[in-house]
């Protein structure tokens, strides 16, 4: 069993898809959902966590990937604006995974997407705008 | 003192294009491994700089005059109100001023994503940005209303004049309450739970100058990007703040009054600043050049961030209540490793201000002066080395 933490992106005409409900019953995941919004007629975002065997996954995910949804495992829907970002290090408390941190330089900062968990607290705590959310 | 250049020496060899010229991080290394004589004789100029939030500053800008004519008395910039009582078409935007229907505090803790520090960051990237303004009318002014959109370079006059900029030293912020606390320093995690600073310790411009020999008035500086000169002691300078065995004060201490063309200036160093549950503000990165006159001025700009102390200051009770209590004193090598260890535990710290930023400004003024194009100059008058900032006086309306 593993678990994965993934944004989806569909593109406008999937929105109608009960697509949870497939992976649950076609693919035997296990599916906890953190962030959604999904507007009929609209693009949507769905961020979650699958969790089942490795292989069940990836065919899950091929599933998707065959009717147009993107999906992507580094980037979940928190926006770092580098060109913003001025270093200051006002997020790095905030931060509950350590995602946005300080490089070995201890002046640069630098963004791991792949730790970071959309808890979105970096948001109001980034006085520069650099941060924002995807949707 | 002994002098060992003179500055005009020091500028005859900038224009030659030979001077020799360090940021005061990498002259810490340098007159360690050079030791301190054969260092001042090398070095011509040291770059110290800032990045930070710095409330107190804003803008005159003259518009233009319409036709007809008019003069302002009210007038918003993109909804945000510019001062308007000097002349008919000079206006005076503040960094901190509020869009008019800004709901402020209302939602607590309020975003405030917008304000006068963002239209002095819209205008230094050229953006155009609507000018409402009106007036009563008058026989030689008559126009009473006016709609239009300015950039930057529509302006007659664009003139940066910040009261209070570069503080020497600063506040370390931190919340007794059980509850998290927002402060012009940042949200601040309840029980002790997280630390809050703004400043760039060895580099800072006063921290290289503790006594204020080098900076004065009339002192050139490098305000993002544009030559600028201090024009006065910055509001609420206190020079007889308490200080180190290195001189160096443990508080706010000394300030500069600054002032540039803002058409010269640097985006990326002109931003706006949004502070949730507290308001806007602007950060400005600053450079200033100290020429290495003596050894004594050289020996002051090797200190060290773990050599500079700041007072930690409980925000929940004893800054707002002004009981001028400090829980104790951290250095910046602690603050800018990202803990601290304080009451037996290791306290993460947060800041606004940039040291990156502030490097990449030490260096910008280093490479123009190394390429001629920055001469440095002695103060026309120095700061006051004397003085405090008073308290208000509270006097109860009389009568009635
Ligand atoms: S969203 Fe949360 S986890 Fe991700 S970077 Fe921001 S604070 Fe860190
Ligand atoms: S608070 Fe914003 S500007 Fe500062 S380091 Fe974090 S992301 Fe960058």
């Amino acid at each position: 069993m593993v678990t994965k933490r993934l944004l989806f992106f569909f593109p406008r005409c999937e929105t109608e898809k009960p697509i949870v409900y497939h992976l649950v019953k076609d693919f035997d995941l296990e599916i906890n959902i953190f962030r959604a919004k999904v507007t009929p007629d609209e693009e949507g975002y769905l961020v979650l966590d699958l969790t089942g065997n490795e292989a069940n996954i990836d065919k899950g995910i091929a599933w998707l990937v065959g009717f147009g949804v993107e999906v992507r495992e580094q980037d979940k829907g928190l926006r770092w604006d580098q060109e913003r970002c001025v270093s200051c290090g006002n997020c790095i408390p905030h931060c509950p995974t350590k995602a946005l941190r300080f490089e070995e330089d201890k002046r640069t900062l630098g963004f791991d997407g792949a730790k970071c968990i959309v808890c979105l607290n970096c948001i109001p705590n980034c006085p520069y705008g650099a941060c924002s959310s995807m949707f | 003192m002994e002098q060992i250049k003179s500055v005009s020496e020091i500028n005859a060899r900038i224009e030659k294009g030979k001077a020799v010229v360090m940021t005061a991080e990498e002259v810490i290394g340098y007159v360690e491994r050079k030791g301190l004589e054969a260092a001042a004789k090398e070095i011509d100029v040291v770059t110290t700089a800032t990045f930070g939030p710095m409330c107190s500053s804003g803008a005159f800008l003259n518009v233009g005059h319409s036709k007809p004519k008019i003069r302002i008395t009210e007038a918003t910039l993109d909804d945000v109100e510019a001062y308007a009582g000097v002349a008919a078409v000079d206006l005076y935007i503040g960094a901190t001023q509020l869009p008019v229907n800004s709901p402020k505090n209302s939602y607590f803790p309020g975003e405030f994503r917008f304000g006068g520090g963002h239209i002095i960051e819209k205008l230094v990237r050229g953006e155009s940005v609507r000018l409402f303004a009106r007036s009563y009318g008058t026989e030689d002014y008559p126009v009473k209303e006016i709609s239009t959109e300015i950039t930057l370079a529509d302006l007659n006059q664009a003139i940066m004049t910040n009261p209070r900029n570069c503080y020497q030293n600063y506040n370390v912020a931190i919340n007794s309450s059980a509850e998290t606390l927002y402060t012009y320093l940042g949200a601040l995690k309840p029980n002790f739970g997280s630390i809050g600073y703004s400043s760039a310790g060895q580099l800072s411009p006063l921290l290289n100058d503790p006594y204020y020999r080098s900076i004065g008035i009339g002192s050139k500086v490098w305000l993002a990007g544009a030559p600028g000169i201090v024009y006065a002691a910055g509001t609420q300078h206190s020079p007889d703040a308490e200080r180190g065995e290195n001189g160096v004060p443990v508080d706010g201490a000394g300030t500069l009054g600054l002032t540039a063309d803002m058409k010269q200036m640097l985006p990326e160093f002109v931003r706006g600043v949004s502070i949730k549950g507290y308001g806007v503000s602007l950060s400005l990165g600053i450079a200033i050049p100290i020429p290495i006159t003596s050894l004594e001025v050289l020996k002051w700009c090797t200190v060290r961030d773990e050599e500079i102390f700041a007072p930690v200051i409980d925000y929940a009770v004893d800054y707002p209540q002004a009981t001028g209590k400090m829980l104790t004193r951290v250095n910046y090598a602690e603050l800018r490793r990202g803990e601290v260890r304080l009451f037996d535990r290791l306290i993460e710290t947060g800041s606004f201000s940039s040291y990156e930023k502030a490097l990449k400004a030490a260096n910008l003024l280093a490479d123009s002066i190394r390429a001629g194009e920055f001469t440095v100059n002695a103060p026309v008058m120095s700061l006051p080395t004397q003085g405090s900032s008073r308290p208000m006086k509270i006097v109860p309306p009389q009568g009635v």
